[in-house]
């Protein structure tokens, strides 16, 4: 009603400094949640974008979730037994008939296969030496199903297959060793196997880790290194929509057995991480936004306390209580709404310098400068809490307003 | 033709440790075209009667009767509805939202209850501003005027509605004898030509002999 509406702004409008005050706070809370959701949203983002570029969605590991059934338990199916002492059996580890799976999992729609063996070496360069891990892929299938060839800075994935006992290191490996292209490194595996290798080419994918730390080399040198022949550790897939790659896992999972992950459990320690930020992040914009709203309950706390004759002259007059708690329930709304408008415009205005900031860090990922992610729900958010807390923060003194007993007051100033 | 106004038996007592009795089985009732005045001591319960008349204490025991109608069951809201049409209250102090225009404060209760339109509010207005004799003082905010214009202000929005009753404690209480006995020529009118029930508070016993009828209060109890 616009009756409601004049007392109301009747009301902020002989309280100019106080409303600006309270209403300078609810734009600082709206203002700075929004930048704060919008950083810390933006660098979850990232990495998780690159995630799923780099990393295969789902790998096939030649292990099992669970230790296999002791036999004597298989011979006495009812009998309590007990095994102690169990260590893990030195078997050929390896994915069996890898050939097959491969084909086979080239079955599933969008996905795209490729086998890998995965060893650890030591690369030796001059007086240096590393230890990393050796991925043994087919350049094939390869290109298909990881970021890599895009990620080549230098060289190609194909000249794996060209030259013989070709590697492609990450840019950060090879400035810790001090190799360039077409330098000549020693790899020797665990297995007691050295083989003299070739940098036919380098990547960067601005995972630091990743840069550091995994080479490419065919997997028929993989094999050799190893001395594994034919064997295969994994088997990765890349799918045409990542989000599906839990379900795609326990499928494959439950089909042969063998442990598959998808790449929401690999990074499953990242993803709660980024949970737990997010609860502090909602948490602090929560708390700024509360201590906002504290502003406006004082404000509107202010003018019932000041306004008790009008409240009774009103109540008199046929007002009834339900019109009094609306008046002061409208101020704190005006004061949210005002203050959440001009928030959003801080909001805005915060998300653009930021951006212009620059720098280089180099943590989990090598970054330039804040990541920020642009969305309207941040706003949607921040603006629905302001205005949450603008109403709580004038309920109860619009409650007590509408309590005011006309008769005590007037006798009063009587 | 129905009373303005009739109460039977209200009593009104504050509950507390000790029961505080404002209000002793008052009978009283007023006709079209009435001025009444109640006097009495101070402590007396005048203003706790007027309260009670013009509904906006409710009796603890007793009956009141707007012309006609029984207000005992109706729940706050009714009463406040009521109250917006059928009552108009003056009080010592004049009460005017300082914020509000002298024209905003008449127009105030008839915005509430959206009788008239806007333009038809404001005419209204503006007539009983000329019949009160403070033409050209629309504009100006209740600070800007002498105690004897706001109380004829205060008067003015308490006719906004055209209501039957009107009620008035002391409303010549901070007022000269001058302007005390226009505010009571104005009663008079407003009883007599609109056949309003105007009843009105007064220490002053040259006012109530301005009255039609005067009746006494005395601890509470109501004496004709
Ligand atoms: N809240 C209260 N607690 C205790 N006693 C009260 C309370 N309110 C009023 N009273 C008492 O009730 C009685 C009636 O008060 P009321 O205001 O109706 O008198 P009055 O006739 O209007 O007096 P005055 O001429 O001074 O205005 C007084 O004795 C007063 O002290
Ligand atoms: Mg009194």
């Amino acid at each position: 009603m616009k009756l409601i509406f004049d007392i109301a702004l009747s009301h902020i409008r002989a309280r100019r400094r106080q409303t600006l005050v309270s209403t300078a706070g609810v734009m600082m809370g709206v203002g700075f949640s929004i930048a704060i959701a919008a950083l810390l949203e933006g660098s979850q983002r990232d990495f998780l974008t690159r995630i799923v570029d780099y990393l295969p969605h789902v790998v096939v590991k030649d292990e099992y979730r669970e230790p296999p059934v002791q036999p004597s338990r298989l011979a006495n199916p009812l009998a309590a037994v007990f095994v102690r002492g169990i260590r893990p059996h030195d078997e050929e580890r390896g994915l069996k008939d890898p050939m097959a799976k491969v084909r086979a999992l080239e079955e599933i729609p969008g996905a795209r296969v490729a086998p890998a063996l995965r060893t650890q070496i030591f690369l030796r360069y001059g007086g240096k030496d590393v230890a990393v891990a050796a991925m043994g892929v087919e350049p094939q299938r390869e290109r298909l199903t990881s970021r890599l060839e895009l990620d080549m800075t230098a060289g190609s994935l194909m000249a794996l297959e060209t030259g013989a006992n070709g590697i492609i290191i990450g840019v950060g490996l090879a400035r810790k060793l001090g190799v360039e292209m077409n330098g000549i490194l020693t790899a020797v595996s665990a297995a007691g196997v050295s083989m003299k290798m070739k940098v036919v080419g380098m990547y960067r994918t601005g995972i630091v880790t990743l840069d550091e730390s995994e080479i490419y080399m065919l997997l028929k040198k993989a094999q050799i290194l190893a001395a594994r022949p034919n064997v295969v550790s994994q088997i990765r897939l890349r799918l045409d929509e990542p989000t599906e790659a839990v379900e795609v896992a326990q499928a494959i999972e439950a089909r042969w057995g063998y442990k598959t992950e998808s790449w929401q459990e690999a990074n499953e320690g990242f993803l709660s991480f980024f949970t737990v930020r997010n609860f502090v992040m909602y948490a602090t914009v929560s708390a700024i936004l509360i201590v906002a709203s504290f502003g406006i309950f004082n404000i509107v706390s202010t003018v019932v306390f000041e306004k008790t004759r009008d409240i009774a002259i009103l109540k008199s007059m046929g007002f009834d209580p339900g019109d009094i708690r609306a008046v002061f329930l409208v101020e704190g709304l005006v004061v949210g709404i005002i203050g959440t408008l001009l928030g959003w415009g801080l909001g805005w205005a915060l998300c653009q310098g930021l951006a212009q900031v620059r720098f280089e860090i180099k943590l989990v990922t090598e970054v330039q400068g804040f990541l920020l992610y642009y969305t309207w729900v941040h706003y949607a958010v921040a603006g629905l809490v302001a205005a949450v807390s603008a109403t709580l923060a004038s309920w109860l003194p619009a409650r007590k307003a509408s309590r005011v007993n006309p008769v005590e007051i007037i006798r009063g100033a009587a | 033709m129905d009373a303005v106004i009739e109460a039977r038996g209200l009593t009104r007592i504050l509950p507390g440790p000790v029961p505080v009795t404002l209000v002793r089985e008052v009978d009283f009732q007023a006709q079209p075209g009435e001025l009444v005045a109640i006097s009495g001591a101070s402590g007396s319960g005048k203003s706790s009667l007027l309260y009670l008349l013009g509904l906006l204490d409710r009796p603890t025991e007793g009956s009141i009767q707007i012309e006609g109608r029984p207000t005992t069951t109706l729940n706050d809201s009714a009463l406040a509805a009521l109250r917006l049409e059928a009552v108009g209250f003056v009080f010592q102090f004049h009460f005017l939202l300082p914020e509000f225009t002298v024209l905003e404060n008449i127009t105030l209760p008839m915005r509430k209850r959206g009788a008239f339109g806007q333009k038809a509010q404001t005419e209204r207005a503006m007539g009983l501003l000329a019949d009160l004799g403070l033409q050209g003082e629309e504009a100006k905010t209740p600070d800007q005027l002498s105690g004897g214009q706001r109380q004829r202000v205060a008067i003015a929005r308490a006719l906004a509605n055209d209501p039957r009753l009107i009620l008035a404690d002391e409303p010549t209480g901070s007022l000269d004898s001058k302007n005390g006995r226009l505010v009571f020529d104005i009663f008079k009118r407003l009883a007599e030509s609109d056949g309003r029930a105007v009843i009105t508070v007064t220490h002053d016993a040259t006012l109530a002999a301005l009255c039609h009828r005067q009746v006494h209060m005395v601890d509470g109890r109501l004496i004709n």
